[in-house]
């Protein structure tokens, strides 16, 4: 989902201890892993793949389709600005603790280039069975076999959870689309909705929310006129209110953010919201059936 | 992190916005010599909370006797969840206009929002409710900045007299905000003076948590979140724990599943005693999460669940049994583990401490839940 299957992939920080332990698995999983970037390491080869000092002297000789970036917090910013004047239009930030106006700097300049970032703070993408970009176990078979289900989750730990819920139940993943934990993130539950919903390899969609912000509500509206069911589950539901929002915050949220309004928004737009993760495995196997 | 008026007013001053030049007191006796040099005045609680008004932590004062009696009252005074422990003395200020200006973080637009109003002194949602028409909402493109022209004329329709010092204004404050990382900045109100001049006579101020460590200085004028003594102890260690009043401890990792985990334990009938993640960079940290999570006597069952991605649950569990076995607590402790490193971390819960790890979640709550609710019997 969103990476085809033929698209090559760009590892932002490859040389580091995370980069090259997760690259390792993604080319083993038949990601198509093109090389790397460490401007400090420019000319040697890693992984048996070629290093670059930037994204922009990757593309010089060939079209890169994705990238991926394996890069601490305050890095983020100069690399996905990198990579995007490279011209590469689909960008997976997995980095947690980005600066909030950092991302939307670099989710403005993508905006303008007309590229596609995910996240940032994700677990990134799998398309079971045929490549995953980012850190989720795809080669892990009790969590991911190949089935119809499209799993969304702004949570890489939960993501897990539920499809690995899925796959004990029988059922099977299309794609796991991870959008991030962030206020501010590239891909929002919405769009990841409806690049499931056109997803002919997807019948059906688990839909793992999280209290805050207003995704699950703009999501709810696009739910709404779908036809593949749609089972959710929103964590939060016993947290403790957290962080207060300023005034002027809570005036563009609204009323929005609380476990209750996700709730209703999403039962109104016709998706079964469960009580538990381990619920929505046999809430999708009902309404396929119908 | 959130920030008081005072430190919050230091940050509009770096960027240009002019602001009544106050000094801070701590005991009655320095806000009466601070009345004795600035004159009639305000007395202003410094707590990072909205509301401080009306809680009565705003008080005028003529003389230095007064201030002091007033500061007498508010030092020491809880508005929300902080205690006073210092007063703003501000001189007073003649007041033509109050209106309203901010920056902030939207999600909507993902980018900065900035908010001008020319009714303020009062809540922002207030104005939105009884004002809806004196609100301008202008969505900034952060990558070309604040468009002052256009500015100018928005602001143009709203006060044609006072636009070009109003423009003035909101592009110091649009500065102020990029130069601080911050979420939100607010001057509520912003007073047009019978001079015809601008000042800010409020701030609030909340900068990105994830933006602190490249803003030194600053950050450490802000005001730490209020913490239970294990709250402080797991900040430290840079773990995310909250404390709550529930029998069964959480231990699980990712902020999705720790959530999950305590919503489940809601449902199944119990109640979640901590909030307490160990996942990302910090899975390793397993032996002195544990020890926080047990510190808290409320704690009856722990439920350790662990759902590995990026985190490895044999490393986790490793853990966990290594702190268990020396901590011997007197509890029971049951577990659910999936993911990177299952058969590992189950093989060695059940080698080492004799317990089969239940294979879904909800059955593992539902034995916390009971084995907590039988160890309180």
């Amino acid at each position: 989902m969103i990476i085809g299957g033929n698209d090559t992939v760009l590892v932002q920080g490859i040389t580091g201890k995370q980069g090259t332990f997760w690259s390792e698995r993604m080319r083993d999983y038949g990601t198509k892993i093109i090389g790397g970037v460490n401007p400090r390491r420019a000319g040697e080869r890693h992984l048996e793949l070629p290093v670059w000092a930037s994204a922009q002297d990757a593309t010089k000789d060939q079209k890169i389709d994705a990238a991926v970036m394996f890069v601490p917090p305050f890095g983020v910013k100069d690399a996905a600005l990198d990579i995007i004047a490279a011209g590469i239009r689909k960008i997976v930030c997995l980095t947690e603790h980005v600066p909030v106006q950092d991302t939307m700097y670099f989710l403005a300049a993508a905006r303008e280039r007309g590229a596609h970032v995910i996240g940032p703070n994700t677990a990134g993408l799998v398309t079971t069975g045929v490549n995953f970009v980012g850190f989720m176990p795809a080669f892990n078979a009790r969590v991911f076999q190949k089935g119809d289900i499209g799993v969304i989750s702004r949570s890489g730990s939960l993501g897990t959870l539920l499809c690995l819920n899925l796959v004990q139940a029988g059922l099977g993943i299309s794609s796991f689309v991870g959008i991030g934990g962030d206020p501010i993130i590239g891909t929002t539950t919405r769009d990841a909705l409806v690049a499931l919903d056109k997803d002919p390899a997807t019948k059906a969609i688990a839909l793992v929310g999280e209290i805050g912000g207003a995704m699950e509500e703009a999501a709810a509206e696009y739910a709404a006129t779908m036809r593949k069911p749609v089972a959710a589950f929103i964590a939060g539901a016993a947290s403790p209110p957290g962080k207060k929002m300023g005034h002027a915050g809570a005036i563009v949220m609204g009323n929005r953010g609380s476990y209750a309004g996700k709730k209703t928004a999403l039962e109104e737009a016709g998706v079964t919201v469960c009580a538990t993760p381990n619920e929505v495995p046999g809430v999708l196997k009902a309404r396929l059936k119908r | 992190m959130n920030f008081t008026e005072h430190a919050g007013k230091a940050v509009l001053r770096a960027a240009g916005i002019p602001t009544p030049e106050g000094i801070l007191a701590r005991t009655p006796e320095d806000a009466a010599d601070a009345a004795r040099k600035i004159g009639k005045c305000v007395i202003k609680a410094q707590v990072p909370t909205g509301k401080r008004g009306k809680a009565g932590g705003i008080k005028l004062a003529a003389t230095p006797d007064e201030a002091a009696s007033h500061a007498r009252a508010i030092l020491g005074m809880s508005i929300g969840e902080y205690q006073v422990d210092h007063v703003l003395v501000d001189p007073q200020v003649n007041i033509a206009r109050e209106m309203y200006a901010a920056v902030l973080n939207d999600p909507e637009t993902q980018g900065p929002l900035l908010l001008f109003s020319p009714e303020g002194g009062m809540d922002i949602e207030d104005i939105a409710d009884e004002h809806p028409d004196a609100l301008l909402q202008i969505p900034i493109n952060i990558t070309k900045g604040l468009d002052e022209e256009s500015l100018a004329a928005a602001v143009r329709r709203y006060d044609p007299p006072a636009a070009g010092a109003i423009t003035d204004i909101l592009v110091k404050l649009y500065d102020a905000y990029r130069a601080s990382d911050a979420e939100l900045v607010e001057i509520n109100p912003l007073v047009q003076m019978r001079d015809g001049h601008f000042i800010a006579l409020d701030c609030k101020l909340t900068v990105d948590d994830s933006a602190l460590t490249r803003h030194e200085p600053l950050a450490r004028t802000g005001t730490p979140d209020k913490t239970t003594d294990l709250e402080a102890r797991a900040k430290v260690l840079h773990l995310k724990y909250i404390e709550l009043d529930g029998e069964v401890g959480v231990l699980a990792n990712g902020a999705g599943l720790t959530m999950t985990t305590m919503d489940a334990i809601r449902h199944f009938g119990g109640r979640p005693a901590n909030f307490m993640e160990i996942g990302g960079d910090s899975y390793t940290k397993a032996i002195p999460a544990l020890e926080i999570v047990l510190a808290n006597p409320n704690v009856k069952a722990l439920l350790v669940n662990f759902c590995g991605a990026f985190a490895r649950t044999d490393v986790m569990a490793e853990g966990v049994i290594n702190a268990w076995l020396e901590l011997k607590p007197k509890i029971p402790i049951v577990f659910t583990i999936h993911g990177t490193g299952e058969d590992e971390a189950i093989a060695m819960v059940r080698e080492r401490l004799g317990i089969e790890p239940h294979d879904l979640m909800d059955d593992a709550v539902k034995a916390a839940v009971a084995a907590a609710k039988g160890a309180r019997a």
